[in-house]
């Protein structure tokens, strides 16, 4: 069983004198530097000097071994997400590397700061077809912010350095270091480990313009209703009080992208809910009435906007963001602010005026009325006998609170979880955003609580999702996090079967799933759960796996054929969202 | 939009694979890349890549974002024809006996600007640089009297108003740190504020 104990991380080798390392101790004296204290990874041949030296690092390093290399990219994500450091995973060459891809996509579009490091063939091997070589350089490249091949051990420290700066810097994103495997053996004179700062090619933080703060201030002065969107900038730049400041001075509602959920406590006054496909009705609507959009670190992505030529088409829109290339990208704005939000958020709030929206936001509350009335009230509390989705998320909310960490993976029980989870502080919301990963949960939700194992992780999955990287329960089994995972079984793939029923004229191909005895397998795995399918058991089944001192894994039968609403239909604007 | 031809000069560090770096940003768009060149610049240890699309303004104004995003890419800039001095160079290997026997073709070359490289008994090879419009004009008529090999070079171009990249190079340094812009349509279009 792994400790969690934090023993004193003393790099071996000081700046002053030098010392011969071999090129795998410098990565892991990098690591150290660098603060990293949990790696997930799985070993291999062309890593192997790695592990070799990894051994005598126990002390320092704590290494997950996960299943599948897959399983250790989410997981390091999962750790990205709820400790805000940079996520580490290693894997050997060929399909060690192969396997980070799906990881590596996903944390390309959802902007996690993660650094993979990779074995490789011997130099002198390249591109012979070597045994478990691949140009994962070059698969790579697209789903990388940044990737880079290692040959000559006296590259590591600099490189790697560059490595954890790119990965947490500007808009933060997945770097993957490649290390052949002669440069890993190689013994070098080591010079000490020095941080990167600054690459001359790379501008991770604009310095601000004040013109585009006076103009954006003075647009929203002018505003008559101003709708603020936000994602997941506010939590990627810290910059959750900076937000509260600027949208409680100027009373604007708030709503939130799927990736934005938990920078702002659901419970503000200010909240009006989630954006998008499944999101909630006002704020959707809203979109296409207010006068001035103010969208904060997020991207406009096409589950976000609907129809692109039908969005917000009345209003001044002013853009704040960290990445220029997503100023203008999609929605064309009236007034770009390029900069870190945590600084330009200050600045807009010093210079806009004080103001109470109160009746344009009742005008949201209004509209969600309308929603409780017709979805939220019948899902949260269904009168009929089979158990919905939304009214597990509610009996789990009145169980944490609103304050455990929520991972989910991708379907119907995320759009769901999304919608009714209670989030009370930020970094509580771990979920495959913009890549739609299923499979991401299970081993996402183990990388979370490694993030922040003082807190509860719920692992919300579906009967599909978990059949991706059920093998991941053999890492929990191992190593001992404490997660939590509740399996909403429809005995479908929802969210496909949803559309085909909705879209399709309910021919239903291929989403019928089977699964195995999910309480029985994890039994295999000495974890203990248990299997529920009627109301009366839910609280108090909720109870006993939050309750549980360890790992546990409760299985919910919920409604066969029961849908996400409301939805933005794709191809439809997000002022024609359906209630029904 | 209309589409018209786009030329976009990157300046990036001298690394391995960038050329497949920046090609699939191209690819990934389904855009189709006519031409590239890639050479030194004018700053030493800075590399030069000179790409023809053909695409709209919009689409190459975004590309050149998406490209800036790359680390080791420092600036790329977007272009048409008219804001450019841009050649392309070619070489046609001509049979030695149709220039002997045909007078029309020698007034030809010369008149396209084109010289000789090689001189054989059996071929000549010219060599011409130009716009793309006269080289395949050119290449036309050659087509006619038995044109053994051609080849085009890619498009470089400099930029007329550009004052180098020295200065610009300044501002990536540590020591001189300057505002970058964004430019935005729609202010540039209402003249309110933001230009390049």
């Amino acid at each position: 069983m792994s400790t969690l104990e934090k023993t004193e991380t003393k790099p071996i080798a000081s700046c002053e004198t030098k010392t011969q390392l071999s090129g795998s101790q410098a990565v892991l004296e990098a690591l150290i530097h660098e603060g990293v204290e949990t790696v997930f990874g799985y070993p291999g041949g062309a890593i192997m000097p790695i592990y070799d030296a990894l051994y005598d690092y126990n002390e320092k390093l704590q290494h997950i071994l996960v299943r599948h290399e897959q399983g250790g990219i989410h997981a390091a994500q999962g750790f990205a997400r709820t400790s805000g450091k940079v996520g580490v995973a290693f894997a050997t060459s060929g399909p060690g590397a192969t396997n980070l891809v799906t990881g590596l996509a996903d944390a390309m579009i959802d902007s996690n700061p993660i650094v993979c490091i990779t074995g490789q063939v011997f130099a002198s091997l390249l591109g012979t077809d070597a045994f478990q070589e691949t140009d994962v350089i070059n698969i790579t490249t697209p789903v990388t912010k940044w990737n880079y091949q290692i040959t000559d051990a006296t590259e590591i420290p600099s490189v790697l350095a560059k490595a954890f700066y790119i990965a947490r810097t500007g808009r933060p994103g997945p770097v993957l270091i490649d290390i052949t495997k002669n440069a890993q053996l190689q013994l070098f004179d080591y010079e000490g480990y020095e941080k990167c700062d600054h690459i001359r090619s790379y501008r991770p933080k604009p310095i601000i313009r004040q013109e585009y703060i006076e103009q954006a201030a003075q647009v929203i002065n002018e505003a008559k209703k101003p709708f603020v969107l936000f994602g997941q900038g506010i939590i990627l730049g810290k910059a959750e009080e900076e937000f509260r400041q600027f949208i409680e001075k100027g009373g604007f509602p708030a709503a939130t992208t799927v990736m934005g959920l938990s920078a702002l406590e659901t419970d503000h006054p200010q909240h009006v809910g989630m954006l998008g496909m499944h999101g909630n009705y006002a704020p959707n609507v809203m979109t296409n009435e207010c006068d001035v959009l103010i969208a904060v670190g997020m991207r406009f992505d096409d589950r976000v906007t609907g129809r692109l030529d039908k969005y917000a088409k009345q209003a001044k829109v002013i853009h704040l963001d960290i990445d220029p290339a997503e100023i203008d990208k999609n929605i064309k704005s009236t007034v770009p602010v390029w900069g870190d939000c945590k600084d330009t958020l200050p600045q807009l709030t010093a210079l806009i005026n004080s103001n109470d929206h109160s009746s344009w936001l009742q005008e949201f509350r209004e509209l969600e009325k309308e929603e409780i009335k017709e979805v939220i009230q019948d899902e949260l509390n269904p009168t009929s006998d089979v158990m919905t989705m939304g009214e597990v998320i509610r009996v789990l909310n009145e169980l944490t609170g609103g304050d455990a960490i929520i991972v989910t993976d991708v379907g119907q029980h995320q759009m769901v979880t999304c919608r009714y989870a209670k989030f009370n502080q930020s970094k509580s919301n771990v979920t495959s955003g913009g890549l739609g990963t299923m499979g991401f949960g299970l081993p996402a939700a183990i990388g979370a609580w490694y993030g922040d194992p003082t807190r509860d992780v719920v692992a919300i999955i579906g009967d599909g999702g978990i059949q991706m990287t059920i093998q991941e329960l053999g890492t929990i089994m191992q190593f001992g996090a404490k997660v939590k995972i509740l399996i909403l079984n429809n005995e479908f793939l929802g969210m496909v079967r949803q559309w085909q029923q909705l879209f399709h004229d309910k021919r239903y191909s291929f989403v019928n799933i089977t699964s195995p005895d999910f309480v029985a397998v994890a039994k295999g795995y000495y974890i203990d759960g248990q299997k529920i399918s009627e109301r009366k058991d839910l609280y108090s089944a909720l109870k006993t796996m939050l309750d549980h001192d360890s790992a546990y894994l409760l299985e919910v039968m919920v409604g066969k054929e029961n849908n996400v609403f409301p939805m933005v239909a794709q191809g439809t604007s997000v002022s024609e969202i359906r209630l029904k | 939009m209309e589409k018209q031809d786009y030329t976009i000069t990157l300046y990036t560090e001298n690394s391995i694979g960038m050329i497949g770096r920046i090609s699939g940003i191209f690819s990934r768009r389904k855009i189709n890349i006519e031409s590239l060149n890639t050479s030194p610049s004018e700053v030493e240890g800075i590399h030069r890549f000179t790409i023809v699309i053909h695409e709209s303004e919009e689409v190459s104004r975004k590309l050149c974002r998406q490209i800036e995003k790359q680390v080791e890419v420092l600036k790329a800039y977007y272009n048409t024809n008219d804001e450019l001095i841009w050649q392309e160079q070619a070489l046609y290997k001509v049979p030695a006996d149709v220039i002997a026997e045909k007078a029309y073709v020698e007034r030809l070359l010369r008149q396209y600007g084109a010289s000789a490289v090689v001189i054989r008994h059996d071929y000549i090879v010219f060599e011409t640089a130009g716009q793309r419009e006269e080289i395949d004009r050119l290449t036309k008529e050659l087509t006619k009297y038995g044109l053994i090999e051609f080849v085009r070079g890619a498009r470089i171009a400099i930029i007329k108003n550009s004052a180098g990249f020295h200065a610009k190079l300044k501002q990536f340094e540590r020591e001189e740190p300057a505002p970058d812009f964004v430019d935005n349509q729609f202010l540039d279009k209402n003249q309110q504020v933001f230009t390049m």
